[in-house]
């Protein structure tokens, strides 16, 4: 609607910061510390740091459900009156301080629902991080496609495509490695006809991205019906890759087991996240794949072919969300199941917006998805009078706080989503 | 270096845009292309540049004949554009827009800025162009944006220079400054090719004219021509762009503006505290350089922005929260500045963009339905009466040419009752007849008087068509002064000095 306004010319506004994020945190405060404190559960919770088996093994943590609820609840309202006193002083609560009080939130919801029981810290936190590796991959692969310009719907479709591969060619061949190269080819393959759909052919990408995500599901679910549950034992029994500790790092309390006692689809996302944010900002290659997704115009006119920066960027994203559907399998399960990827492919999507198209933002955004599915697991077991559904929600609502503590706005990359058409 | 252009020639369709153009421009000289919008000027710099492919003719350089893929070619060869519509990455620094597509690099590919903030500064101190390599273009004023694409083209050792339509975002200071940076590159041997349609430019700076019209060159020119002669060669006929007033007859206050304030999307005050009357039968030209908020003012006033402070009033009715709906309904016509992209549906006919602002009652429908018979008579009656060139009236928008479709959105305004007329930017890029005619039409609502909104940022409209001028600058007007303003106070205005 308007055109090209120069900011900094004009004065700024005297804002008055919003203060719904001081009461949005006195609201949950309050509530952890009458739910959980007051009226909460008098039951011993043990904290459970560590196994058994660990290097530097920690004693559990005992101590009263109430206790931590009353503990957690009045740090909780003491960060909401500090969050009060930064938007009196105009100014907006940091987000590592929103991120905090969440986390304490919901480490006081766990300590409730624990009562009488234990509390697998180490158990859950590695967990998470297993669930999010695909997510993680997925988001990866997204980022690098937006970031040229092109909306990856089909993340979807090459993590199902990648689960599905290496199940069937890791069990098939026995070598999981190959099963795992595999997977990751033929993602990028599936990554390859949205590129060439949507740059040459300029067919719109929200429609060749569900059109793939359909068809993959379809051929996915044929073969399966038809093909791996009758002939499982060879076709479609994998296992997964072996748990390698990393010397030295997976002896650190809590965390150590947690990140470095891992299979390799894990350590790949490792490597994978930080590389391609270097890459990204740091090099010659991230520079122009970024103006291309800015202003492939202008990227044209200082001679970036736009074309084939977009082609391959959005193919070897496929790569990458094909390595993160191999981990659903042989990196997790050991089997493929019917639609295995149950949508966490769009779930990838969201973490790539919540990630602001960042590699390290979206691995962190992928973290909390992760701690979303194993807490609901977790819960189920220990508190089953509770629906699930309620425990679900939680991190759901963790994030939405986390969003609002978020000052300015959310901007993708300008030319995302528009085909390029050379006059 | 020497550039001739030999019998380039670039066909879209059946439409011919250049036609057998040849073109010479010596070492050092400062070439002005001298045409009307719509003449083909920007087609043959997309040519030169590598982003059309000629269907035929030659670019030689410097006696080699080269042929351009794409503009990387064109580069390496020497040539450099600044577009008239930048192509800078906003959310890159200065240096990284500067060396992209040429990165200095260290180890493992990472860009070496150091080197590249080491290349701006030294072409800005030369130049004296004060731009802060590590500045984001965004935050940056459109006059410091062009220097960045001037800087940008000399990095790469561009020996021929391609200026296309540089000054159409320049305060009449700035466009001065502009003209001094270009002597002194072409002293230093750069060979220039100005493209304008402004005669008054071309008479202060080129070495030598060429004047094009429909896509062929109609001759050379001399800068000691006289600006009646220029202007004949360009359009093809005797021009006469003054346009005859009579006194103003200003009657009540029909737009009261007072202390509105609007809030733009990075927070800051995009209309800051402006007030301001419009009487009937009187033209009020708001002028500025673009992006000074006088866009937001105008979609505050139709309705289109929500002020968050002040009032607005359409002689006693208070319009400040009215919906478009209600604005368009209190007899506001509204002229957008972008008229493909607020003023038209491309897609749409003729006939149908007449009816897009009346589409819920008479005369265009009939309780529920079109009333095809009666929009068939209307559109005929305003294609004719507004001149509209077009083949028929189910015509789609999008094949007009700009004269034409500015045509369309003035009929459409222009053809019912009005109690106030915004007009934005109304002849933007529209050919000398359509913008005589254009000029006519408001004058014309202004002596039935009724209060005129103008705003322009080409100097020469402003001065030709108000009463009034208030000039606008980072949101707020400066001042509001008489039309017989002299140019070097409103230019001083523009730039923020108040009267």
């Amino acid at each position: 609607m308007s055109t090209v306004v120069t900011p900094g010319l004009f004065s700024q506004v005297d804002v008055s910061v919003s203060k719904k994020t001081p009461y949005l945190m006195a609201a949950f405060a309050v509530f952890v510390l009458v739910a959980f404190g007051f009226v909460g559960k008098t039951d011993i919770v043990a904290f459970q740091w560590s196994k058994e088996e660990d290097l530097i093994h920690l004693p559990d943590f005992l101590v009263a459900s109430n206790v931590v609820g009353l503990v957690l609840g009045t740090v909780l309202v003491a960060i909401a009156v500090f969050s009060f006193v930064l938007a009196q002083r105009t100014r907006v609560t940091p987000l590592w301080l929103t991120l905090v009080f969440g986390l304490l939130a919901v480490v006081a919801l766990l300590a409730w629902l624990a009562a009488g029981n234990t509390l697998p810290f180490a158990f859950i936190l590695g967990n998470a991080v297993v669930l999010a590796v695909p997510l993680a991959l997925g988001a990866m692969g997204g980022i690098m496609s937006e970031r040229v310009g092109v909306v990856n719907i089909a993340i979807e479709g090459q993590l199902l495509t990648g689960a599905f591969l290496a199940a069937v060619v890791g069990s098939l061949t026995d070598n999981l490695y190959l099963g795992l190269i595999v997977a990751m080819i033929g993602a990028a393959l599936l990554s390859m006809v949205l590129a060439v759909f949507s740059i040459q052919y300029l067919v719109d990408q929200i429609i060749v991205g569900v059109v793939l995500n359909v068809l993959v599901l379809g051929i996915t679910n044929f073969l399966y019906a038809q093909w791996l549950s009758n002939d499982g034992q060879n076709s479609n029994f994998p296992g997964t890759f072996p748990i390698i500790p990393i010397p030295g790092l997976s002896a650190i309390p809590v965390i150590g087991p947690a990140l470095f006692e891992a299979r390799i689809t894990t350590y790949l996302a490792y490597v994978i996240i930080p590389v391609l944010w270097f890459i990204l900002f740091k090099t010659r290659l991230g520079l122009r794949a970024r103006s291309v997704g800015e202003h492939p115009l202008a990227a044209d006119t200082v001679g970036i072919n736009v074309a084939v920066t977009r082609f391959w960027w959005v193919t070897i994203g496929g790569l990458v969300a094909g390595l993160g559907g191999a981990a659903l399998t042989i990196g997790a399960v050991g089997a493929f199941g019917r639609n295995m990827s149950g949508g966490q492919g769009f779930i990838a999507l969201a973490v790539v917006i919540l990630g602001r198209w960042h590699p390290f933002s979206a691995a962190a955004a992928a973290l909390l998805f992760g701690f979303s599915i194993v807490l609901r697991i977790w819960a189920n077991q220990v508190s089953p009078g509770i629906p699930t559904d309620f425990i679900t929600i939680v991190p759901y609502v963790v994030t939405l706080i986390a969003v609002v503590g978020f000052v300015g706005r959310v901007r993708a990359p300008a030319a995302t989503g528009k085909p390029y058409i050379k006059g | 270096m020497k550039l001739e252009l030999r019998g380039i020639t670039k066909r879209f369709g059946a439409l011919v845009a250049n036609d057998h153009i040849n073109l010479v421009v010596n070492s050092g000289e400062i070439h002005a292309l001298l045409g009307e919008n719509g003449a083909g000027k920007s087609t043959l710099m997309n040519v030169l540049y590598g982003l059309y492919t000629a269907d035929e003719g030659d670019i030689v350089l410097d006696g080699v004949v080269h042929r351009f893929k794409g503009p990387g070619d064109a580069m390496a060869a020497g040539i450099g554009m600044v577009h008239q519509h930048f192509m800078l990455i906003p959310v890159f620094t200065v240096a990284e827009n500067v060396v992209l597509g040429h990165e200095p690099t260290g180890i493992l590919d990472t860009l070496d800025l150091d080197t590249a903030r080491k290349l701006v500064r030294e072409i800005s101190d030369r130049f004296g162009f004060e731009i802060d390599p590590d500045a984001l273009v965004e935050d940056l004023p459109v006059g410091a944006q062009q220097r960045v694409e001037i800087i940008k083209a000399l990095a790469r050792d561009a020996k021929v220079l391609v200026l296309d339509e540089p000054t159409a975002v320049l305060t009449p200071q700035e466009t001065d400054e502009l003209m001094g940076i270009m002597k002194g590159l072409a002293k230093a041997g750069t060979s220039i090719v100005f493209i304008t349609h402004k005669l008054r430019e071309v008479q202060a700076v080129a070495d030598r004219i060429t004047v094009i019209r429909l896509g062929a060159v109609v001759g050379e020119a001399k800068p000691t021509d006289s600006a009646a002669t220029l202007a004949t060669m360009m359009v093809g006929r005797a021009v006469d762009l003054s346009v005859t007033k009579k006194t103003p007859k200003r009657g009540e206050a029909g737009l009261s503006v007072t202390g509105l304030t609007v809030i733009g999307d990075r927070n800051n005050k995009v209309v800051d505290d402006v007030s301001f009357e419009v009487h009937a039968g009187e033209v009020l030209a708001i002028a500025g350089v673009q992006g000074n908020g006088q866009t937001e003012l105008a979609e505050a006033l139709v309705g289109l922005r929500t002020p968050s402070a002040g009032s607005i009033h359409l002689g006693k009715i208070d319009i400040t929260h009215s919906s478009v709906r209600e604005v368009i309904d209190a007899g506001v016509g509204y002229i957008p500045e972008d008229r493909s992209k607020d003023g038209l549906v491309g897609d749409f006919t003729i006939a149908e963009n007449f009816m897009i602002n009346r589409s819920y009652g008479p005369p265009f429908a009939k309780g529920l339905t079109i009333d095809f018979a009666n929009r068939e008579r209307i559109a005929a009656e305003l294609i004719d009466a507004y001149d509209v060139r077009t083949p028929s009236q189910v015509t789609l928008a999008k094949k007009l040419s700009g004269g034409n479709q500015q045509k369309v959105v003035v009929a459409r305004e222009l053809s019912r009752e009005l109690n106030l007329l915004i007009a934005s930017q109304p002849t933007r890029g529209v050919d000398v007849g359509s913008i005589e005619f254009i000029h006519d039409r408001i004058i014309a609502t202004r002596e039935a008087g009724k209060p005129v909104v103008i705003i322009s940022t080409e100097l020469d409209e402003v001065t030709t068509l108000a009463d009034r001028i208030a000039v606008m600058y980072r949101g707020r007007i400066v001042g509001i002064v008489d039309a017989k303003t002299s140019r070097e106070t409103l230019g001083r205005m523009m730039a923020g000095a108040t009267v």
